[in-house]
């Protein structure tokens, strides 16, 4: 059967085809996989939201929904931000060191782009529930201590004002600034970045 | 042997030949690659058919990426039934409401292109006419009885039918000359065209690639086979 | 550190075993001509089809106020959908391309002959079950086709004797076909018929490996064997017709590529345009006619009259023109298999065969009122639906008194 075979040729010819037959398949899987992605129906639904803030008081809450989370946007007063540095010593990222959980122009002691006005996405970094907010001063459940924060029900993790971790909490990391903007005075939009920002 | 199997292709492909239908409308060449016609069809359409129709599977923004807008150009000149880039073509106008006002809730228009086929829209759109015993004021010679007024009057004017002859004739001039209304329709069943499969742009874009791939990879797969076979005799 | 491996393997898993007796030690004639490429083709296809089936359920929606626009969502929101969407309708009529150029090289080559009935038995069962596949999946994007189509096939059963009635209220599991016909359709067209399928095409593929591959000279090449035990004329399946069959397998794409990209309706025989309209139970589409792989049996069941105002007759001889393929290895009287050794007679009627399915086949696309070369085209559907039955009815007669040529010891070429 072999007189006249050319094995050094078969090797060649069978790698190249087993190379560009490979690229083939590759090239076949990426439609397939990439199908799995968000289609354009979710990307619509996280599109970014408009948020008229103009009758937000302070100390008041709001929640609207951004890519299918709950994002919240809250009113501080003078003094809860001027709380804010007290705790440093109590938090596990005082800094937001961690570049991960807000963007870079929210990394700041108030973690947002005007002191006033915060805007976090409101689940708990610990295992996706979504805490309570508790702005009052000292209540009995939450020690003296409690300068007003966010507390999470599930197994009890606690934030500051600016969304900031307590030391020794189930929560690893403070919770998530999303991107936003201010479009003039009273309007925020959740979902697109600040002026100037990438 | 090798012919019966040409014969069996031949006759599967001519299948759809044969099929035709027996009225034959004005045949027009639509090229979805063309923007500029798009966008003016797009125009048209936004104008003129959403307000009754709608096209709910159409996105703005996948439109204007295709079209070559910008959101920003999409949200001020072709948005005016939503207000989000990515929102689909959807109008407020309810269902039964229609249906009191035209007699049939007027079609969803994402894929009429591919239901009508853009022969038959071509010439549905130039041939309304005036007709006193239909409800509308008007009758349509390539869709009998149509429950749609004739809304591009204000720019082709009004036909009427020579009950004898069966032809339309100018009644009533509009501000386009009949080959600028031709024109103007054109670019509106381009854009329907387009409407019916936006996808059809990246098939075929994808297509000679794919061709390209099968080609090469048989110039590697037959030599293959070849260098196999040299020992069978 | 490979053979270490496949030790380890082969000592709990026959692998290296099933490798030989499938692939490089099945020997398969040498003289295999461009009709053998179809079988490896199908399974190319079933492959896609399952693929392509799954991504596309993941955003398909088997409800009825959904179906419609979970299509045009896979089209045109699901990135890729459109890719994937066409691979499937594409594929689906590739399937029967494929399987009837298959199957009409069985007939060619008498492959179905002893001793291979039961190879020939679960093709026609795989057939069988194709064609509920491909009837059920259909309904699935709830145009008006899909919708009337479906009313119609399932209406034959209502025509059934006595339980006709009774048997179509029972598939529809509604009055008219409703969300929960398209719901069991889903079920059917996703899980149950394609374990099936998968199952009897391991049945097909075991039951062939089993007696061995025919040939286009119908030789038994296991009666001459070398010193080895190994058949004169056969040849390792692999390497050599995996490499043979690649080719085959990239001239198949390249045809099939060429109709996806460039023609995925084929002129309304793939897609058809009504089907672009969502289903309406109160309107019918002026021209209702099957894809174009049923319409050479709605051809045979229209061609039939009703009789004492029952349409069963029609649906009789519908389910008789399948049932015949199925006894054709009893039917076939000649001692030879392939069509290079047969006398004229069977070269005559296999031809008048092939030409009778195909123009059924047209016919079935076609109004049965019109008028096709002066006649009109129910009669012409009689003529042929007469000339498909006689194919079988006569074959033990004419495959008997043919006359047949001397087959060689060894394959040819």
């Amino acid at each position: 059967m072999s007189q006249n075979v050319d094995t050094g040729k078969r090797r060649f010819l069978t790698a190249a085809a087993s190379v560009v037959g490979g690229a083939g398949a590759v090239a076949v899987a990426v439609p397939f996989v990439s199908s799995m992605l968000p289609s354009a129906k979710a990307q619509a639904a996280g599109a970014p939201v408009e948020v008229d803030i103009s009758q937000l008081e302070k100390g008041q809450l709001i929640t609207v929904e951004w890519q299918g989370k709950p994002v919240w946007l809250f009113r501080r007063s003078d003094e809860a931000i001027a709380n804010l540095a007290s705790l440093d010593s109590n938090l596990v990222d005082p800094d937001s060191q961690l570049a991960t959980q807000q963007p870079d122009y929210c990394q700041n002691e108030a973690r947002s782009i005007r002191d006033e006005v915060m805007v976090m996405v409101g689940v708990c970094t610990h295992l996706g529930c979504s805490p309570t907010y508790r702005p009052e001063l000292a209540p009995e459940d939450l020690g003296p201590n409690w300068k007003g924060g966010f507390f999470c029900p599930c197994h009890g993790s606690r934030y500051d004002l600016a969304g900031r971790v307590f030391l020794n909490m189930p929560a690893p990391k403070n919770m998530l600034v999303p991107p936003y903007r201010f479009n003039g005075d009273n309007s925020v939009i959740v979902g697109e970045n600040y002026e100037g920002a990438a | 042997m090798k012919s019966l199997f040409i014969t069996f292709f031949l006759f599967v492909f001519s299948f759809p030949l044969m099929a035709s239908e027996a009225v034959h409308f004005e045949k027009v060449d639509v090229d979805i690659t063309d923007k500029a016609s798009l966008q003016r069809g797009a125009k048209t359409f936004v104008n003129y058919c959403l307000s009754c129709h709608q096209a709910a599977y159409m996105r703005y923004n996948r439109m204007g990426k295709d079209l070559g807008l910008t959101d920003d150009q999409v949200a001020e000149n072709l948005m005016f039934a939503s207000d989000k880039v990515g929102e689909t073509m959807t109008i407020a106008m309810r269902p039964a409401d229609a249906k009191k006002w035209f007699g049939v809730t007027p079609p969803d228009l994402s894929v009429i292109a591919r239901s009508r086929g853009t022969d038959w829209l071509y010439s549905y759109f130039r041939h309304f006419h005036l007709d006193d015993s239909h409800p509308m004021g008007t009758n349509n010679l390539t869709f009998a009885g149509v429950g749609m007024p004739h809304v591009l009057w204000e720019q082709q004017g009004y036909l009427a039918k020579n009950e004898k002859t069966g032809e339309l004739n100018v009644a009533q001039e509009g501000p386009l000359t009949k080959h600028e209304y031709n024109q103007y329709i054109h670019d509106l069943v381009n854009f329907l065209a387009y409407m019916g499969e936006p996808s059809k742009l990246q098939r075929m874009a994808l297509a000679k690639w794919v061709l390209l791939y099968l080609a090469l990879f048989l110039l590697i797969a037959y030599p293959l086979k070849k260098a196999f076979w040299r020992d069978i005799h | 550190m490979f053979s270490g491996f496949m030790n380890w393997v082969d000592a709990r898993f026959p692998a290296s075993k099933l490798f030989r007796e499938h692939l490089s030690e099945y020997y398969a004639p040498k003289n295999f001509n461009f009709w053998y490429f179809f079988g490896s083709l199908a399974l190319l296809v079933l492959v896609l089809q399952i693929v392509t089936g799954i991504f596309l359920t993941m955003n398909y929606k088997p409800d009825a106020a959904l179906a419609f626009a979970s299509v045009e969502y896979i089209m045109r929101d699901v990135e890729w959908g459109w890719l994937i969407r066409y691979m499937h309708s594409t594929g689906a009529s590739a399937f029967f391309v494929v399987v009837y150029l298959h199957m009409f090289r069985g007939l060619m080559y008498g492959s179905f002959k002893q001793p291979r009935e039961l190879v020939w038995i679960f093709g026609m069962l795989i057939y069988l079950v194709l064609m509920g596949e491909a009837f059920m999946g259909y309904l699935l994007p709830w145009g008006q086709m899909s919708y009337w189509g479906a009313q119609v096939i399932i209406s034959l059963f209502g025509a059934i004797p006595f339980i006709g009635p009774d048997l179509a209220l029972w598939i529809r599991g509604d009055f008219v076909i409703a969300d929960a016909t398209l719901n069991r359709f889903f079920a059917f067209h996703v899980i149950a018929l394609p374990i099936v399928l998968l199952g009897l095409v391991a049945a097909h593929i075991i039951a062939l490996h089993e007696v061995g591959s025919n040939n286009p000279d119908g030789i038994d090449i296991k009666k001459l064997k070398d010193e080895n035990g190994i058949p004169l004329d056969g040849i390792p399946f692999h390497p050599y017709y995996t490499v043979k069959d690649l080719v085959g397998v990239i001239v198949f794409l390249f045809i099939f590529s060429l109709v996806l990209f460039y023609l995925p309706e084929m002129g309304g025989l793939f897609l058809e345009a009504p089907n672009f309209i969502p289903a309406d139970p109160l309107k019918t589409p002026e021209h209702i006619a099957p894809v174009w792989y049923f319409t050479p049996y709605y051809a045979i069941l229209r061609a039939i009259p009703s009789i004492g105002g029952s349409a069963f007759p029609g649906v009789l001889a519908m389910g008789l023109s399948i049932v015949f393929l199925f006894l054709l290895p009893w039917l076939d009287r000649s001692p030879v298999r392939s069509i290079r050794y047969r006398g004229p007679y069977f070269k005559i009627a296999l031809t008048i065969f092939v030409i009778s399915f195909l123009f059924l086949g047209y016919l079935g696309t076609q109004s049965s009122s019109d008028i096709t070369f002066g006649i009109s085209n129910t009669l012409h559907s009689q003529i042929f639906t007469g000339l498909y039955f006689a194919f079988f009815i006569f074959m033990p007669v004419y495959t008997k008194f043919d006359k047949d040529k001397v087959v060689p010891e060894r394959v040819t070429d």
